[in-house]
């Protein structure tokens, strides 16, 4: 083996050992955790506020291609999204096939 | 081990008109990609997703490994990105806990814990009668897993045929997904506020502390809901 695709090994092991610690440490507190308790309300607020926060910033602040289209392009595909899937009563085929075609478009021609 | 009936029906939520299948898809199609582009080849690519599985955590290893960051500043890095997934997993897996089922297959089933999976599950547990909603979970976990190793082969593959504007339009799939799911998640007004004030707090944080504002922001914004909806 190279010495890059070992390098390579190793940095997936590492990528994963770090994902999977999060998720490990959650079961071992869930096992103490009633699911009517305060605290897992908490939790659960917590939850959704951190998902909220990371999809915010994958719109505001991507990294990646997504940072070569205007920021106010992808919150208005975003709301037209949103909008179609309240309307189309809650479908998300709808508005994740939408995206892409609009912001392909917008971007290119606006 | 595990019954069946309940994993398939967990595993065919990933058919149907809210299905996971197309946003996941996308985006790790747009995964396969980037690790192609970065050096890595197929059986990497899958090894790495296989072991991963988590979209924001492949993204930073790509970024961190492309600069020739370190292995410890890798771990850092995922593992900050990463640590949203504690909070989600402490919101799911005390629905799931039942005495009769053993314990690996928590230990095993917490790696399929991702937004998309987590997001369906906690839309759906309810019709599941406790005792058998971890084989519920493992079929959903195993259904969603798959698409993304199957999605990051078909990425790696046609990463040639990808252009810059078919690049930007997977990307934006899957927020657009996952704020639609939060949307359809805003039930009561705890959930509701908990969504809004994250997406408000996490960008104003990023101003302050960009790596530490999803979870600075999180965290403020989870604990001010929680407190409005207790004490209304």
């Amino acid at each position: 083996m190279s010495e890059m695709s070992s390098n390579i090994i190793l940095v997936i092991l590492v990528t994963s050992f770090a994902t999977y610690l999060s998720r490990f440490l959650g079961v071992v507190s869930s096992e103490k955790i009633k699911e009517t308790s305060k605290i897992f309300k908490w939790f659960n607020c917590i939850a959704y506020s951190v998902l909220a926060a990371l999809i915010a910033r994958m719109v505001i602040f991507p990294a990646g291609e997504l940072a070569e289209s205007d920021v106010l392009i992808r919150l208005f595909v975003v709301a037209a999204c949103v909008l179609m899937f309240l309307f189309t009563k809650k479908n998300l085929v709808y508005p994740t096939v939408l995206s892409a075609m609009l912001l392909a478009l917008l971007n290119n021609y606006l | 081990m595990i019954n069946s009936k309940y994993f398939f029906k967990g595993f065919k939520s990933i058919k149907g008109l809210d299905s996971p299948a197309l946003a996941l898809g996308a985006s790790f199609i747009a995964i396969g990609a980037l690790l192609k582009n970065i050096g890595f080849n197929l059986e990497q690519s899958i090894f790495s997703t296989f072991l991963t599985y988590a979209l924001p955590g492949s993204l930073v290893m790509a970024e961190s490994f492309l600069i020739g960051a370190s292995l410890i500043n890798i771990f850092l890095a995922v593992w900050l990105v990463n640590t949203r997934l504690y909070p989600m997993t402490v919101s799911l897996m005390p629905l799931l806990l039942h005495k009769s089922q053993p314990r690996w297959k928590y230990y095993l089933s917490c790696h399929f814990i991702a937004v998309s999976a987590w997001l369906i599950m906690k839309g759906n547990y309810q019709s599941v009668e406790k005792k058998h909603r971890i084989d519920f979970w493992i079929g959903i976990g195993t259904g969603t897993w798959s698409i993304a190793i199957v999605s990051t082969i078909i990425g790696f593959l046609a990463s040639d045929y990808l252009n810059k504007d078919m690049m930007i339009g997977l990307a934006i799939v899957n927020p657009v997904y996952f704020t639609c799911m939060m949307v359809g998640a805003m039930k009561s007004l705890q959930i509701s506020l908990s969504i809004i004030l994250g997406a408000i707090l996490g960008p104003a944080f990023f101003f302050i502390t960009p790596e530490w504002s999803i979870l600075y922001g999180g965290v403020c914004a989870g604990t001010l809901a929680y407190f409005i909806g207790e004490f209304r």
